[in-house]
C-alpha cells in the first residue's frame, strides 16, 4: 500500500492504495446505493462487475464524469469539476460564489456584496 | 485605475472586487498597495475564480447585479489608458458602458448574455486538473515532476493563458520574456487572438480620435514602478 494524494478541486486528501489508485467513492462525496453511485439527488449506475469498496480511479472518474489526471510516479491524482457542471452554473446566470482571502488573510465571499453591483476584475502580476 | 472607478461609482452602489490570480500574496501585494486600494482586493492562488468563471486570461471582467446575476459575459476591459499604447485597449467604450449600466441608463450588455457566455469543454477542465496537479507538486518542491503537468495542461487547453502564462512564474520562466512572446507569436501565427473582447466595447479607431492616448514614456514608467 502507498499513500496517494487526491486533489479534488480545492480539497486535498490522502488515500491508501496500491500502485494503481483505487478510491472509495465517499472520498469524492459519492455514496454507493442499490441504484448506483449517488450524490445529492443524482445517481449514476455502476456496472455489476464492479466490486463493493474502492473503485479504480479512472473508472470512477468516468462514472461520475470528472476529468482526472494521475501522476503514478508521484502518487498524486487530480480531479477537476465536470465541464457540464461549470457550464450549467454559468448558463444559469447566477454568479458562482467563492471565498478568498485579502492580503491580511481575511476571507471575503462574493455573496458578502449581495445588494450591490459588483465589478469582478481578475488580473495578475504576470 | 480600478480604485478611481470604485471611488467614482461607489456612491452609485458599485463595489469593485479585484482578484489577483497569482502564486502568492507577496506577488499580488505590491499591486494592491501601489493602487492604494480601498475596495476588496482578493488573492486567488489556486485559480478558483478562473475555474468557476472559465477565465482563460487576464484581465477579465464580469459584471454582476444586485441579485448576484451575471449581466454581461466575461470581457477584457482596461479602465485606464495608462498603458493603452501597449495593450491596444482603449478605455473609452468600457468606461461609458460601465457608467451607463451603473446609473441605469443602459443595459449591461446589448447582446444575449447566455448565448455569448463561454463555457468550458472536458479538455479545458482536464487542463485545470493538470494545472492543479502541477501546482500542488511545485508547492511540495517537486518541480521536476510538476513541469510535465504544466506542459500537459497547455496542450489540453492551448487557449488558456491563465494556465500557460500564469504557470510561467511558478516554473521559473519570465512571463514577459522571450518564452511569452514566442507563445503569443505562435498562437497568432495559427490565426488565433490572444484576447477575445466582446464587440460592443471593443477598441476601434474612433476611440483614439475621440480621446487620443499618450505614447508611454518608458523611463518615466520604470521610475514610477521602482518607487
Amino acid at each position: 500500500m502507498t499513500t496517494w494524494t487526491v486533489i479534488d478541486e480545492q480539497r486535498v486528501q490522502t488515500v491508501e492504495s496500491g500502485d494503481t489508485l483505487s478510491i472509495d467513492p465517499s472520498v469524492l462525496g459519492w455514496e454507493r446505493k442499490p441504484e448506483g453511485l449517488c450524490r445529492d439527488e443524482v445517481c449514476v449506475p455502476i456496472p455489476h462487475t464492479v466490486a463493493p469498496g474502492p473503485i479504480d480511479a479512472a473508472m470512477l472518474a468516468r462514472l461520475i464524469q470528472r476529468p482526472l489526471v494521475i501522476d503514478a510516479a508521484e502518487y498524486v491524482a487530480s480531479f477537476a469539476a465536470p465541464a457540464a457542471e461549470r457550464a450549467n452554473a454559468l448558463l444559469s446566470g447566477t454568479a458562482p460564489d467563492f471565498e478568498l482571502p485579502d492580503v491580511n488573510g481575511l476571507l471575503h465571499s462574493l455573496t458578502d456584496f449581495r445588494g450591490k453591483k459588483v465589478v469582478l476584475y481578475a488580473y495578475a502580476s504576470w | 485605475m480600478w480604485q478611481a472607478i470604485h471611488e467614482e461609482l461607489g456612491p452609485d452602489g458599485v463595489v469593485v472586487l479585484t482578484i489577483a490570480i497569482d502564486r502568492s500574496t507577496d506577488d499580488a501585494r505590491p499591486f494592491i498597495e501601489r493602487a492604494g486600494a480601498t475596495h476588496p482586493s482578493l488573492i486567488d492562488t489556486e485559480h478558483r475564480v478562473a475555474d468557476l468563471y472559465n477565465m482563460v486570461n487576464v484581465p477579465t471582467v464580469v459584471w454582476i447585479d444586485e441579485d448576484g446575476r451575471i449581466v454581461r459575459p466575461q470581457d477584457v476591459h482596461y479602465v485606464s489608458n495608462e498603458i493603452a499604447s501597449i495593450t491596444k485597449f482603449h478605455n473609452r467604450k468600457p468606461l461609458a458602458a460601465l457608467r451607463a449600466w451603473v446609473r441605469g441608463e443602459a443595459p449591461a450588455y446589448p447582446g444575449d448574455v447566455r448565448a455569448d457566455t463561454k463555457v468550458p469543454t472536458e479538455a479545458d477542465q482536464e487542463a485545470r486538473a493538470a494545472f492543479a496537479l502541477g501546482w500542488w507538486l511545485s508547492q511540495q518542491g517537486r518541480d521536476e515532476a510538476a513541469e510535465q503537468w504544466f506542459v500537459r495542461a497547455g496542450e489540453l487547453a492551448p487557449h488558456d493563458f491563465m494556465i500557460r502564462r500564469g504557470s510561467m512564474p511558478i516554473r521559473g520562466i519570465d512571463p514577459a520574456g522571450p518564452a511569452f512572446f514566442q507563445m503569443v507569436g505562435d498562437w497568432a501565427a495559427q490565426g488565433n487572438a490572444y484576447y477575445l473582447p466582446l464587440s460592443d466595447t471593443a477598441t476601434s479607431a474612433d476611440d483614439y480620435e475621440a480621446e487620443p492616448i499618450e505614447e508611454i514614456d518608458f523611463a518615466e514608467l520604470r521610475r514610477r514602478l521602482e518607487t
